[in-house]
């Protein structure tokens, strides 16, 4: 693996021009890294834009200001070359066709042929657990299948970048937290870089490596927390559990609530002190 | 008889899955038209009706029996015409929403002639149609069902084209999937439900405006000529008769396109 950057950004801004002349700053001067295999969140209420950064960084929309790069690349020519997979808070499944060839649906577009296809397809059912329903189709999954599938779907190119935004919003919690340990499980096994957008606290904190904490108009980086479970603690349903857990959540909580006040202090901004 | 108004054109009418069907879902709408010919039988027998004003449910049921050959010949007859025009007037309905899909200029020239088109009782042009291709032909019965089917496919098809959803929309534009890719595998399957909604609303429009078109004039083949030409004999129950083969025949084109229409939408209600 090099040491190239998953995602390197910029002093990066993203502007909606309303209609009367009021411009909504969605984004202001986002400075964000993110490392090969790590697994980072956004974090923050609505309006904060971290769906807009991760709509950016798909090239899904694109920046006002600032430069961003993936793999060294522009947005543009990383979603070229298929360097990351992506999952929705709708699961996006096609209803008309089966588990299966929902899977495959990326190898397809992108010319893979029926043997390797149907092996890949085979293997990602496995990961996700869902080997068994290859022929049903979607309409008869609950929704933690159907979001599972979206997930096999996202891995179906061995992506090095995972890009999810909020996957498990529309979960149940009792799912939601099966979701995220097969997610830590997953993400285990293909080593890829996650940015994850959520807006569930013990979410963030269970899931990620780093929070990042944004707040709205503008969106900015209020802060970024480190969430790597220390002092042996891996990341199963026990650190749910861990104190450190707890301690994690509040000062996210502490972030979020403070708000832009919290602002005032640019040393926090996290990637400098990288 | 407004063959086409707005309304029927436009209405997607939803139809509930056949999973859903129960035994009771079928026995009330049994049990009302069995207490309504029960009715019509008594109150012809209690009242002596005659048969010109309206025959009686078994005068018309052993009529039909009697003559159910030549009933079957006017149901292929017209039905050939409904056949002709449904196939012809959904092909172009088809063809024609792809291309006002494609280009939107299309579609805004569109859009007046075809809410025009929806209001114009279509079988008032078949005497029009009759002159043009000679009353010999079948030619003007074809077109006229032809042209009533175009409307509801189109507005159906059109609308179905612009159902595809913003998440698979995003997802081939992340996937980079060539036009002709995203069209095969997510516009195309997005449509399809709605063309076949589109086309049980013209299947049994079909059936009625080629029937109907009979009355105008043309060959002597066909179920509305057929009871044209009972009814002026005063032949009323064989009028009635012919009736229940048109029946008959609407029924089945709504229940083919329906059950075809349940089967292509049969996997619809997932995300």
């Amino acid at each position: 693996m090099t040491t190239e950057l998953a995602v390197q950004a910029r002093g990066l801004g993203r502007v909606f021009g309303a209609r009367k002349g009021r411009d909504v700053v969605a984004l202001d001067d986002i400075d964000l890294d993110i490392a090969p295999g790590e697994f980072v969140s956004l974090i923050g209420p609505s309006g904060c834009g971290k769906s807009t950064l991760l709509r950016i960084v798909a090239d899904l929309d694109a920046p006002t200001s600032g430069s961003l790069s993936v793999f060294g690349k522009s947005a543009q020519q990383a979603r070229l070359d298929q360097d990351y997979g992506i999952a929705f808070q709708q699961a996006g499944l096609l209803p008309w066709r089966s588990v299966a060839a929902n899977v495959g649906l990326p190898l397809e577009v992108h010319g893979a042929g029926k043997r390797e296809r149907d092996a890949r397809v085979a293997e990602l059912l496995d990961m996700v657990g869902l080997t068994d329903f290859a022929r049903s189709y979607p309409d008869q999954l609950s929704g933690g299948m159907q979001q599972r599938v979206a997930i096999a779907r996202a891995l179906a190119e061995s992506p090095r970048l995972l890009l999810m935004d909020e996957p498990f919003g529309a979960l149940d919690e009792i799912t939601r937290e099966r979701m995220q340990a097969e997610l830590v499980r997953i993400c285990g096994e293909s080593g890829a870089a996650v940015l994850f957008v959520t807006h569930s606290i013990p979410e963030a904190v269970f899931l990620s490596d780093r929070v990042v904490v944004m707040t709205p108009r503008p969106g900015r980086i209020v802060d970024i927390v480190d969430s790597r479970p220390v002092g042996g603690h891996r990341r199963d349903d026990d650190f749910r559990d861990a104190a450190e857990f707890f301690h994690t959540v509040a000062r996210v909580r502490e972030l979020l609530h403070a708000g832009p006040a919290s602002h005032a202090v640019p040393a926090a901004r996290g990637v400098e002190n990288r | 008889m407004s063959v086409g108004t707005t309304d029927q054109v436009t209405s997607t009418l939803r139809v509930r899955p056949l999973r859903d069907a129960r035994f009771t879902t079928l026995l009330a709408p049994t049990v009302l038209g069995v207490l309504t010919i029960g009715a019509w039988q008594l109150a012809i027998d209690a009242f002596h009706i005659d048969p010109f004003i309206v025959p009686s449910p078994g005068s018309i049921w052993s009529e039909f029996l009697d003559s159910r050959s030549s009933v079957w010949h006017g149901m292929v007859g017209t039905g050939r015409n409904a056949l002709y025009g449904l196939l012809i007037g959904a092909v172009l309905g088809i063809l024609g929403a792809l291309l006002a899909n494609a280009v939107r200029a299309v579609d805004l020239m569109a859009l007046p002639i075809v809410a025009a088109l929806s209001v114009v009782p279509i079988v008032a042009l078949a005497p029009a149609l009759y002159t043009m291709f000679g009353a010999a032909a079948n030619t003007a019965r074809v077109i006229v069902a032809a042209l009533t089917v175009i409307i509801p496919v189109y507005l159906n098809t059109l609308r179905g084209l612009r159902q595809v959803k913003p998440v698979h929309r995003e997802l081939m534009h992340v996937y980079a999937a060539r036009p002709a890719f995203v069209a095969r595998t997510v516009t195309l399957p997005t449509a399809t439900p709605y063309v076949f909604t589109g086309l049980r609303i013209a299947s049994s429009l079909a059936v009625i405006s080629a029937l109907i078109a009979e009355y105008f004039g043309g060959p002597v083949d066909g179920l509305g000529k057929a009871i044209t030409t009972a009814a002026a004999s005063s032949n009323y129950p064989l009028a009635w008769a012919f009736v229940l083969g048109s029946i008959l025949l609407g029924l089945a084109f709504y229940v083919v396109t329906l059950v075809v229409e349940l089967w292509v939408a049969r996997h619809r209600g997932g995300t």
